[in-house]
């Protein structure tokens, strides 16, 4: 006599630890083996597009820190630098070098999230203690420079709205050294541990033609060996006069996704040393901006690789100070559409895993 | 430094009360002028300026050759001249019309006797006369706009041909022979950024969505991203795409009507579109025949109307 079974419908989230915010998944579920599976989005829909329509450009600015507030500070350069290519603004060099550190750092703090939060997830705490320790000397340092921890409102069309206090470079560049000898401690912890290997090694496995055709970007486009990253490719900001390598691994897998972004922290140290010995002593903060920023009647799409993959702004202006509709594309929100394929098949365990190495911000998801 | 203009406003020429009272007014005005731009106006305020200073622009206008008569009027009034200094001090913060409207109140404000007239009305000519410079630098840059978008077209070149023209002839080119003579609406270069742009019709869009991804010349595996905007007149929806393999930007449009809009689905030839289609939906309203799960996604399922739509007026004013 057979066994009668029945296929379980399980809620995850959206107020479960693992999805890092508010995300639902719905799951079919045939014993422990995933055979359906439906993410629900929008619980952090703030209509951000929408309210973007009746505010200027600089007041549109603290809006975007709170889409990924993991890496507020990329959020901010891409609205700057989509309304400054519309005008035309040229921004000085100190504030583009200020713009390109502030970036650099923030995108190792928000691989550092990602590293604590990552194991915690598939049950290892210890790492996230050292990963928050250490993203508390950027976080502070970020303090120093414009008073917030999180939410930064850093960059101005044109520029920067705070110089570096004095001797904040020379902290920035302790940080980096310090820094160095602490992914050594990251890999001696986690990297070689074989629980860790056995959890990620061939889990959630796509192929570069999928990663395309579903408009991956980020690490989950270049964990199968595709080296796309804006910073190379379509260079903006002054990526083109520093040397660094395009991480990227070659399994598809979540420990190609792991490995990526540690990598990633390595790439952009090697920027920071560079871009911290030529950082010109002194210079203006702010281009030459009119009074109120109103970009020409036209519309511009721009991208720049945030620490989740392409994040990008499309201005379409009617020559007002306010947009006349401003759409971003928001990488986890494109990232995430994945996942449906990815877990068909899998056990409910490696569901945390797979979402995990994603690497979403519901912030941003939902906008 | 806004706070020390504000302090000595205050306390300034006790022995002229009301004087001292405006400046401080003024000085309020600064104050609560909100630190990004103005966008909160006391409407007040606005009474004011409708009823005391309302013709202050006007003014500003005749004043603006007067320069040297307000500057002595400033000299010899001292709260005044405070208060106009912290009105200027607040003049780079105000970003938008209604800033300039805060601006305005305070001139009304201070308006009560004739140096304080002259003095604001000093400040107002000089943000008469950058505005004006403004006004015409958009107006000449407005008028170099048109001239490149007039001859846009495909015939016709634009005065510095953009060095991505030929990639767009060929674009054209390409489509017009795979998909078919009515498949191009229209094609231009977008002047920011030198995209390649074209706009289709909606019924051959797949079959052109399809050449764009497979034809050896054009690859465009890659679809960046998916807008949808309500032109008032029209919808658009609008499909970044580039080619990872040779790293070519092409911008894609299509026109839809404004009753009933609806654009094929493009999901089957790049998946990234399924999630942007039911967003666009969403907010938009846009219908995408042959969509395999065109649901609401960002907001409530039982939503009343379409969010990003120029009219949309909330079905719960509560919301």
């Amino acid at each position: 006599m057979a066994i009668r079974t029945e296929e379980l419908l399980l809620n995850v989230g959206p107020q479960h630890p693992s999805t890092h915010g508010v995300l639902r998944v719905v799951v079919k579920l045939d014993g422990e083996v995933i055979t359906e599976a439906t993410p629900v989005i929008g619980y952090l829909h703030r209509g951000t597009e929408k309210l973007a329509e009746n505010l200027n450009y600089t007041q549109i600015i603290p809006y975007t820190d709170r889409m990924d507030y993991v890496s507020a500070m990329t959020n901010n350069y891409v609205l700057c630098h989509t309304v400054e290519k519309m005008m035309g603004i040229e921004v000085p060099e100190r504030a583009e070098f200020l713009r390109l550190i502030v970036m650099e750092l923030q995108r190792i703090a928000s691989h550092q999230v990602w590293w604590g939060t990552y194991l915690l997830d598939i049950g290892s705490l210890s790492p996230f203690l050292y990963a928050f320790r250490d993203r508390e000397i950027i976080i502070n340092l970020f303090n120093e420079l414009c008073g917030a921890r999180l939410t930064y409102n850093y960059m101005r069309v044109g520029g920067v709205k705070w110089d570096a206090p004095e001797g904040w470079i020379d902290k920035v560049k302790d940080f980096v050294k310090y820094m160095k000898g602490r992914l050594e401690v990251y890999d001696r912890l986690v990297t070689g541990n074989e629980i860790f290997l056995a959890r990620v090694k061939g889990v959630g496995k796509y192929d570069a033609q999928t990663a395309i055709d579903y408009g991956l970007s980020g690490a989950n486009l270049r964990c199968t060996g595709v080296a796309w990253d804006l910073r190379k490719t379509q260079p903006y900001s002054l990526y083109d006069r520093f040397e660094f390598d395009v991480a990227t691994a070659e399994e598809g897998d979540c420990w190609a996704r792991y490995k990526v972004r540690l990598e990633e922290i390595r790439q952009s140290l090697r920027i920071l040393e560079q871009a911290l010995e030529q950082f010109p002593p002194e210079g203006e903060i702010m281009g030459k901006v009119p009074r109120v920023v109103r970009p020409p009647e036209g519309e511009y799409y721009a991208a720049i690789e945030s620490p989740r993959g392409e994040i990008g702004c499309y201005i379409v202006s009617k020559g007002k100070a306010e947009p006349y509709r401003l759409k971003f594309r928001r990488p986890s929100f494109v990232n995430l559409q994945v996942l449906p394929k990815l877990l068909v098949g899998e056990t409910m365990t490696n569901l945390v895993t797979i979402l995990g190495s994603i690497d979403i911000v519901l912030g941003e998801v939902d906008c | 430094m806004k706070q020390d203009q504000t302090v000595r406003a205050g306390t300034a020429e006790p022995s002229d009360p009301p004087a001292a009272e405006r400046a401080e007014q003024a000085a309020g005005t600064n104050e609560a002028a909100p630190l990004v731009a103005g966008a909160d106006v006391n409407p007040s305020r606005i009474d004011q300026t409708a009823a005391e200073g309302g013709e202050t622009p006007a003014q500003g206008a005749e004043q603006r050759e007067g320069d040297g008569v307000s500057e002595k009027a400033r000299q010899t009034v001292t709260p005044e001249k405070q208060a106009d200094s912290s009105k200027q001090a607040d003049a780079p913060k105000g970003g938008d019309e209604s800033g300039s409207a805060a601006e305005g109140a305070t001139a009304g404000a201070a308006a009560k006797n004739e140096a304080g007239v002259k003095a604001a009305d000093s400040a107002d000519a000089d943000k008469e006369a950058k505005r004006k410079a403004a006004a015409e630098a958009r107006a000449a840059r407005a008028a170099a706009k048109a001239k490149a978008d007039g001859d846009g077209g495909e015939s016709a070149q634009p005065k510095p041909p953009s060095p991505n023209q030929p990639l767009l002839d060929r674009l054209v080119d390409i489509l017009k022979r795979e998909v078919g003579e009515d498949a191009v609406e229209s094609a231009w270069i977008n002047p920011i950024g030198d995209i390649p742009t074209v706009s289709l019709r909606a019924e051959r869009l797949v079959d052109c969505a399809r050449v764009l991804r497979d034809h050896p010349e054009l690859q465009l595996n890659y679809l960046r991203n998916v807008a949808g905007v309500d032109m008032e007149t029209h919808m658009e929806v609008v499909y970044h795409l580039i080619s990872l393999n040779n790293k070519i930007n092409y911008s894609i449009k299509v026109k839809t009507d404004r009753e009933h809009p609806s654009v094929p689905s493009v999901s089957e030839v790049w998946s990234t579109a399924n999630w942007n289609e039911r967003e666009i939906y969403d907010l938009l309203g846009i219908d995408f025949p042959g969509h395999p799960d065109l649901r609401r996604i960002l907001m409530p399922d039982d939503w009343v109307g379409y969010p990003l739509r120029k009219d949309y007026v909330p079905a719960d004013p509560e919301v």
